[in-house]
């Protein structure tokens, strides 16, 4: 009888030795002679148990984790290939308590499926949405994403449905459909974990935005630094392409609908929606100034939808059980689902996706356990290089816009970075204005500047030079940089700068901090 | 990161290679970030003498073309060692005593960021962010990628590039 035994193909799985894991699955199967069919997935996202290898049994998938290179041949002894017992035995992960407690919508199949077999999507509810959205008619498909209450998953959290019907209203044609999957934010990895786990859901999503709003072509730029992402996107275009779900006469609706995938350059800026659009057309990342918004004028001049992949991935199960049924999740105006993910000092880290409203505090201890290194947590940056970092006194903020924006922090694309208690924030702080002089496009005086003399006023502060002075000047120069550059690498830089110097004074040589 | 100072010549096949790369993206709308990436592909770097024939191809001018080449980071303009190591500096890693691997690693090549070494075994650059911010620290070497990276670990993943000149 042969067993099939999962091994995820993430690259997050791939970098902790997945690879070297599944190949010795294969000889050490061989030599015990039975039979393996092994089958690759993607993460399931709980990170510090990769490689985690899955056998299927009559009880279920029974995972065991993680599962070294080394660990093999001792596993297959103890009855891996059975189910047996072993130290490492995890159980079925659907029970496992850290899976069990999420609401996965948008992520529901990572992780479960081969991200390659189309008909192991179309087993687990894929094309559903679009079906219903092809039945229902473009005005209805908008509709339905403006009552799900979705907003951008990207950062800027624009409600999604409003955005779209911009597009769908204008004259002009042709029109586009451009997602943005410039995931740069130190911190974040869900879509990264999405396209690799799970490519058909980001694929649906954008035909069913180009059905929606009489687009034909979509774009996805993606950043270089995504290589196992790239290679899994352009095979799934492909097979989609294959099937007839993308090309002239989408699922024989008479509507046509195809992609392109587009590969960025390792700038941060890229990931700015009008920076990514100079980019995609073959030019410098230099910022736009609107108006006119994308969806008016956008990629190549013509009316663009400009969404994140998260955004885009959760549109089929909107449409799929509606959009009432998406927005009983969540709570005040964060309608849904988030993927959260936790990272850097973290015993265990990974993609939490769970309704709006929990707290920092329950995602850090309860998933988080704490740090790695079994030291206090001092800080916690939320939202990427240009988040807020928050102190422990914060921590009981729930996970949602406007609780963040209140505390003078966002949401972003959902990162949560951890810090112990030995991270020094004065070189958090200058290392945020370093990034962002390294990665400003230089078409604003405010960020372009702004972040280089910023930098070179807290290296002073950090040789005890003029302090106050110093950080006087730091505080005018955000201050600058929040109300006058032309995008938000410039304008949210100063919020991890003052953040720091607010909750962290005793980092910069302050004796009363305001934490 | 990109340096322009180093001239090197176009052989006659990089010059057919990068005029059969242009022609199979001349249709696309906006090819040029397209065709840069092919180059670097095949050439390993992006040669300062590709810039003019790919701007009279495009009908662009070498400014356009110098100016794309020079904005993006991923771009090189000065031919890669054999293997190609980048960095993780951004604030997950850091979290991770990513610092301590940097310097460790800055010390045991004995070269910058952007910088290769002098028996071209290895090149060293930054990147910030490679999406593996729960397996921290993380680097890439040729494109394959490794996380919770300890120097030790380090040291036995770039040891066969350059083995040769410190043993």
């Amino acid at each position: 009888m042969t067993v099939t035994v999962w091994v995820p193909r993430d690259a997050g799985a791939v970098a902790v030795g997945a690879e070297a894991t599944a190949q010795k699955l294969l000889a050490a199967a061989r030599d015990a002679g039975t039979a393996i069919r092994l089958r690759r997935n993607g993460s399931r996202g709980l990170y510090w148990l990769e490689p985690l290898v899955e056998v299927e049994c009559a009880a279920g998938r029974i995972a065991y984790g993680p599962v070294t290179e080394r660990d093999v041949p001792g596993l297959i002894e103890h009855g891996l290939l059975s189910g047996g017992a072993h130290p490492l035995r995890l159980g079925v992960m659907e029970n496992h308590p850290w899976l069990a407690s999420q609401q996965r919508l948008t992520f529901l199949r990572v992780g479960r499926i081969d991200p390659l077999d189309l008909g192991d999507y179309l087993g687990h509810g894929g094309y559903r949405g679009l079906r219903r959205a092809l039945a229902i008619g473009p005005a209805a498909t908008v509709q339905q994403v403006i009552e799900s209450g979705l907003r951008g998953r990207g950062g800027a959290a624009f409600p999604t449905g409003v955005k779209w019907q911009t597009v769908a209203t204008q004259q002009a044609v042709p029109r586009f459909i451009a997602c943005n999957a410039d995931e740069g934010d130190s911190g974040t990895f869900s879509d990264r974990m999405l396209m690799e786990g799970d490519p058909f859901a980001l694929i649906e999503g954008m035909t069913i935005a180009g059905v929606a709003v009489g687009a034909s072509q979509g774009y996805i730029y993606l950043r270089a630094e995504y290589p196992h992402a790239y290679a899994t996107l352009r095979a799934a275009i492909g097979a989609a392409r294959t099937a007839g779900y993308l090309g002239s006469d989408v699922c024989g609706s008479g509507c046509g609908f195809d992609i392109e995938l587009r590969l960025g350059a390792g700038a941060y800026i890229c990931g700015e929606e009008t920076s990514m659009l100079e980019s995609i057309e073959g030019r410098r990342g230099e910022v736009r100034v609107r108006p006119p918004l994308p969806a008016h004028k956008g990629l190549f001049g013509a009316p663009t939808v400009v969404n994140n992949v998260i955004t885009l991935a959760t549109v089929p199960v909107i449409l799929a059980d509606g959009a009432a049924g998406y927005r009983e999740f969540g709570e005040a105006r964060s309608r849904g689902t988030l993927p959260l993910q936790l990272a850097g000092n973290v015993r265990r880290g990974g993609l939490v996706e769970r309704a709006f409203g929990m707290t920092v505090r329950e995602l850090l201890y309860e998933y988080g356990g704490g740090s790695a290194s079994g030291r206090p947590i001092r800080a916690v940056q939320i939202g990427g290089p240009l988040g807020a970092y928050l102190p422990a006194s914060r921590f009981d903020t729930p996970l949602e816009y406007e609780a963040l924006a209140g505390i003078g922090a966002m949401l972003g694309h959902g990162g949560v970075v951890v810090f112990d208690d030995t991270v020094d924030m004065l070189t958090m702080a200058r290392y945020a204005l370093q990034f962002c002089a390294h990665e400003s496009c230089g078409k604003c005086v405010p960020c372009r500047i702004g972040s280089v003399r910023g930098a070179e006023a807290l290296e002073q502060v950090a040789r005890g030079i003029n302090r106050d002075g110093n950080l006087a000047l730091v505080g005018e120069l955000c201050d600058t940089m929040v109300h006058a550059s032309l995008c938000g690498l410039g304008g949210m830089t100063p919020y991890p700068v003052l953040s720091a110097m607010q909750h962290f004074g005793e980092d910069f040589g302050r004796k009363n901090p305001g934490g | 990161m990109n340096r322009s100072d180093e001239q090197t010549p176009l052989g006659p096949t990089q010059r057919a290679e990068v005029l059969a790369i242009v022609g199979r993206h001349r249709q696309q709308p906006g090819p040029l970030l397209e065709i840069l990436h092919d180059v670097q592909r095949s050439l390993g770097f992006v040669p300062a003498e590709a810039i003019p024939l790919i701007a009279a191809e495009l009908n662009l001018s070498r400014a356009e073309v110098h100016g794309v080449v020079s904005f993006y980071h991923h771009f090189r303009a000065t031919p890669p060692g054999r293997r190609i190591l980048r960095l993780c500096r951004a604030e997950a890693c850091q979290a991770m005593n990513g610092r301590a691997l940097e310097a460790h690693v800055l010390q045991r090549l004995g070269i910058g960021f952007g910088e290769t070494t002098p028996d071209r075994g290895i090149t060293l650059e930054a990147v910030y962010c490679l999406g593996l911010c729960a397996c921290a620290p993380a680097v890439m070497i040729d494109g394959e990628v490794h996380g919770r990276v300890t120097p030790q670990r380090l040291d036995e993943l770039v040891e066969p590039a350059i083995g040769a000149v410190k043993s």
